[in-house]
């Protein structure tokens, strides 16, 4: 079959995907070790990248962030899952909606609702607090490590809800009547039998949260830098202002990339471990724990960590995007709609990162798909000898941070032979590289349930092998690929951390204009642009619950 | 000249020898069934006829053109066959007209002549009036009868059919496969069929090549297979059957507690030394009192060790006098016998099968 003339094809894509995922990454390792000026091997951009206290005090400020996000995340994540899926907890449909809401909301807007809420002595709780007590300042301070690491929680805790729960939902009724029956009581019986079924499944979640954390641009930018401490990406983002050191930033870059690979791997373990029935099986008949006036007890805390991580914040985004001055609280002559005429038509940096937002991920989200469809294709039908590793090679940006594929992009496109810092396509192909792996798990997953038997049918008709694809596999596949597209765009149009070091004048971004203007401390524009984000988003997800079905954007994918 | 010239054919996966030597001829027209159980290798001899497998040995050549050889074949959409698979493979994104036409279209047949030819075959299989249904909309029976069409209507070389039946329920599969048989006799189509029910190969096929392991045992017309099996593997897939091991001694041939005169058989200088048969339970008669001598080679007293009734026939185990074999009999409906009664089995050599040694 290897006479087939479609080989072409294939062997172009794959060295696309070389183009995008290994050369980044061996151009990166290449500049760690290289003498920004002779180019000869050296080792002293280690020495500059570790030598220094400052930039070994990030490394550490990073790892305290991330581990005390993690647990921050465990704490507000794993009881909520819980009572969704276990117990009898009313109101289940508003706490999912209200996590949703918060998957939705782009970390760095939610920061910046944090800074409008508990920022030093304008922030509303802190006003709150004044007008309730008298007192001439409220306690809250976001611009710290505490505020920080609570911010960070907040947008990232859904991971660990999503993780824990699906993980609760394998455990059968049976399990905890075996307890019972043997005379545990209710609250025991989840201490000790229903949790430690889905420890593995925390455990790996507590993992993705940890390496969340430590790979977040836009929320540190925005409040470490005013508290002024720094963390690794911002530590990072500093070595690129001009003129960028890339080769320092490469040395740099290395820890957080092998920290993020080992742990990976040791998620991957976790999960992948047999004989914890709540992750092998699925259980039989589930029943809901009856928790009696606990149940509001319970609801109660849902309702209030879904208020800090999207009730309140959303509340202040909307005051602030329709106000004149959002410290003016709320009035109806504070009312305006100038803010968003002002981003969408007036100014023409923000209307042009409006329309650059959503042509990149456009365009971003239609390479990757495409690119991961073909790649899933060949692995899936053996086209070439060794598709395996094609799929390791699809797959390994997700363990990549964005900040330092970004970084590895910047290595290998802004010198010869192929220049593309400075248009958009270091953007638009950063984007698509970095949400690879979703395409590629959905198109994998989209493959897979086409039996081969259909295109083995067109074949044997007469059909060539490209023929079969576009008159049998496409149309088969266009709904699976909707929900797909629809799950690369979304967080493409939201990138922070990989197009904060690849822009150029002329191809911001909403979420880096967004982040530039943060400086300015206009507060009602910062807002208006996020909620544009926001709601397009929302409609996208809805459009998916049509297409896809309601669990679409939460399911696991990519691990 | 022969339509499908399959030599020595062989095709390993790895360690795993699933097609071992594989030879088989047909003539035009012919239908040929490779019947044997999971796992021997029957699929993937038909996914090398249809060009989705290279062989690693051995070549496969179509009216006296190789098309398949280890390292270089005709990729499928060249060779004008026709397959039928296991899922039927009937497209969900286009109508029962429009998967018939899809071979046509392919082939650039102008559209009138394409309509014409699906109507015409549709009629056929009874489906003109679902032309425009979805797959969907379709019992299994109705995919079935779209994927024989959506096969037939482009008049391939040769069609080939992948256990097309097994996930039909029984009845409609006894349907199917009178089915099968008569668009046969309308097209003559050279077809290959593969299955592992044998009572489908039997209804169909001109010949029938039992494959084990990898290899063919025996390729015969389904009334030889059944009544010259030649090997054990035959004699046990094919309907069921006594295996008596026997030996020759002198002028007989010893059996466990019993002996039979080497002149009876048809054929006795072709027994020699240790030698196995297979006797098909019909084959054997039961009598209540000892037959009177003559003409019958061999009457051996036995006991009847357990019964069976089930409608159509009886169900007989007996165990000859001084013997460990338990031989199956099977009786028309009245002829009675008890648990423990004492019975003379009546045994013609004519109908016992000589197997080939092991």
């Amino acid at each position: 079959m290897a006479s087939d003339r479609s080989l072409v094809v294939w062997l172009l894509l794959i060295a696309l995907l070389l183009l995008l995922v290994i050369n980044p990454l061996a151009r990166l390792l290449w500049a760690s070790f290289e003498h920004p000026d002779t180019g000869a091997f050296t080792l002293e951009n280690y020495v500059a990248a570790y030598g220094r206290w400052r930039h070994v005090e990030a490394l550490i400020n990073s790892l305290i962030v991330g581990l005390s996000a993690a647990v921050v995340c465990t704490v507000f994540g794993v009881p909520m899952a819980w009572a969704v899926s276990r117990t009898d907890m009313p109101a289940k449909g508003l706490v999912w909606a209200a996590v949703l809401g918060t998957f939705i909301m782009p970390n760095y807007l939610g920061a910046v609702a944090w800074i409008l809420m508990a920022g030093p002595n304008a922030g509303w709780l802190n006003r709150l607090y004044s007008g309730l007590t008298g007192a001439a300042a409220g306690p809250f301070n976001v611009y710290s490590m505490t505020g920080l690491v609570l911010v960070i929680a907040c947008y990232s805790f859904p991971y660990m809800f999503v993780f824990t729960r699906s993980a609760l939902d394998l455990i059968s009724s049976e399990m905890e009547d075996a307890a019972s029956t043997l005379g545990a009581g209710a609250l025991r019986t989840t201490l000790r039998v229903t949790l430690p079924l889905a420890l593995p499944a925390i455990m790996g979640a507590f993992i993705v949260e940890f390496l969340e954390a430590i790979a977040l641009f836009g929320s540190p930018a925005l409040i470490a830098l005013p508290a002024r401490f720094q963390v690794m990406t911002t530590m990072l983002w500093q070595m690129f202002e001009f003129p960028p050191r890339v080769q320092v930033a490469a040395a740099y870059a290395m820890p957080l990339l092998f920290i993020t690979v080992f742990l990976f791997w040791l998620q991957y373990r976790l999960i992948a471990r047999k004989g914890f029935v709540a992750l092998t099986g699925k259980g039989g008949e589930r029943r809901l724990l009856r928790l009696g006036p606990w149940r509001w007890v319970l609801l109660g805390y849902c309702l209030l960590i879904t208020s800090l991580s999207f009730f309140l914040p959303m509340l202040v985004i909307l005051q602030a995007a329709f106000a004149r001055a959002w410290g003016r609280g709320l009035s109806w002559d504070n009312v305006t709609l100038r803010n968003l005429r002002f981003v969408l038509f007036d100014q023409t940096a923000t209307r042009m990162a409006t329309v650059n937002t959503f042509v990149y991920a456009g365009a971003a989200s239609i390479i990757a798909l495409g690119l991961a469809l073909a790649i899933a294709y060949i692995v899936a039908r053996r086209l070439v000898p060794l598709g395996r590793v094609l799929t390791y090679v699809a797959m390994a940006p997700f363990v990549i941070p964005g900040i330092v594929l970004a970084i590895g992009f910047y290595a290998a496109y802004t010198t010869r032979p192929l220049v593309l810092y400075g248009t958009a396509w270091i953007l638009i192909l950063a984007f698509a590289t970095r949400f690879l792996p979703i395409a590629y798990s959905n198109s994998d997953a989209a493959l897979r349930s086409i039996n081969p038997e259909l295109e083995d049918a067109a074949r044997i008709l007469g059909g060539g092998r490209l023929l079969a694809l576009r008159r049998i596999v496409a149309p088969l596949l266009r709904r699976g690929l909707a929900g797909a597209f629809i799950l690369v765009f979304i967080p493409a149009t939201r990138e922070l951390s990989s197009a904060i070091f690849l822009y150029t004048t002329g191809t911001q971004v909403l979420s880096v204009l967004l982040f530039d203007k943060s400086d300015e401390g206009n507060f009602e524009l910062l807002s208006s642009m996020g909620l544009i984000l926001v709601v397009v988003t929302v409609a996208l997800v809805l459009l998916g619950f049509r297409l896809v079905g309601r669990d679409f954007l939460l399911r696991r994918t990519a691990t | 000249m022969s339509r499908l010239v399959l030599t020595d054919v062989s095709r390993r996966f790895g360690p795993v020898t699933a097609v071992d030597r594989f030879r088989l001829t047909l003539a035009p027209g012919e239908f040929v069934s490779l019947l044997g159980p999971s796992g021997c290798g029957k699929t993937t001899t038909l996914r090398m006829i249809a060009g989705f497998l290279d062989p690693s040995e051995g070549t496969i050549a179509m009216d006296g053109r190789t098309i398949s050889s280890p390292g270089s074949s005709l990729p499928p959409e060249k060779r004008n066959m026709s397959m039928i698979f296991q899922s039927y493979a009937i497209w969900p994104n286009m109508t029962v007209a429009e998967n018939v036409a899809f071979g046509l279209e392919v082939r650039r047949r102008p559209k009138g002549e394409i309509r014409e030819r699906v109507g015409r075959i549709l009629e056929v299989v009874q489906m003109g009036h679902l032309a425009e249904r979805y797959p969907q909309e379709l019992s299994g029976g109705q995919q079935q009868r779209v994927a024989l069409a959506r096969a037939i209507v482009v008049q391939p070389t040769v069609l080939l059919l992948d256990e097309p039946l097994s996930n039909l329920d029984a009845n409609l599969r006894e349907e199917m496969r009178y089915e099968i048989r008569r668009l046969h006799d309308e097209f003559h189509i050279t077809t290959v069929y593969v299955t592992h029910d044998q009572a489908e190969a039997m209804v169909a096929s001109d010949r029938i090549a039992v494959m084990n392991q990898g290899r063919v045992e025996q390729v015969d017309a389904p009334r030889a297979l059944y009544a010259r099996p030649r090997t054990r593997f035959v004699a046990g897939f094919i309907g069921r059957t006594n295996l008596l091991d026997g030996e020759v001694r002198g002028d007989d041939v010893a059996f466990d507690g019993f002996t039979v005169p080497r002149r009876a058989f048809p054929e006795p200088a072709a027994i020699q030394g240790r030698v196995a048969f297979s006797l098909r339970p019909q084959s054997i008669a039961l009598h209540r009192q000892p037959p009177p001598p003559g003409s019958r080679a061999a009457v051996v007293p036995g006991q009847l060790v357990q019964r069976a009734y089930l409608g159509e026939y009886w169900d007989y185990t007996v165990r000859p006098a001084g013997s460990r074999l338990a031989l199956r009999v099977t009786t028309r409906p009245y002829e009675v016998f008890e648990v423990d009664e004492k019975v003379w089995l009546d045994l013609d050599p004519g109908q016992m099968a000589a197997l080939q040694p092991e």
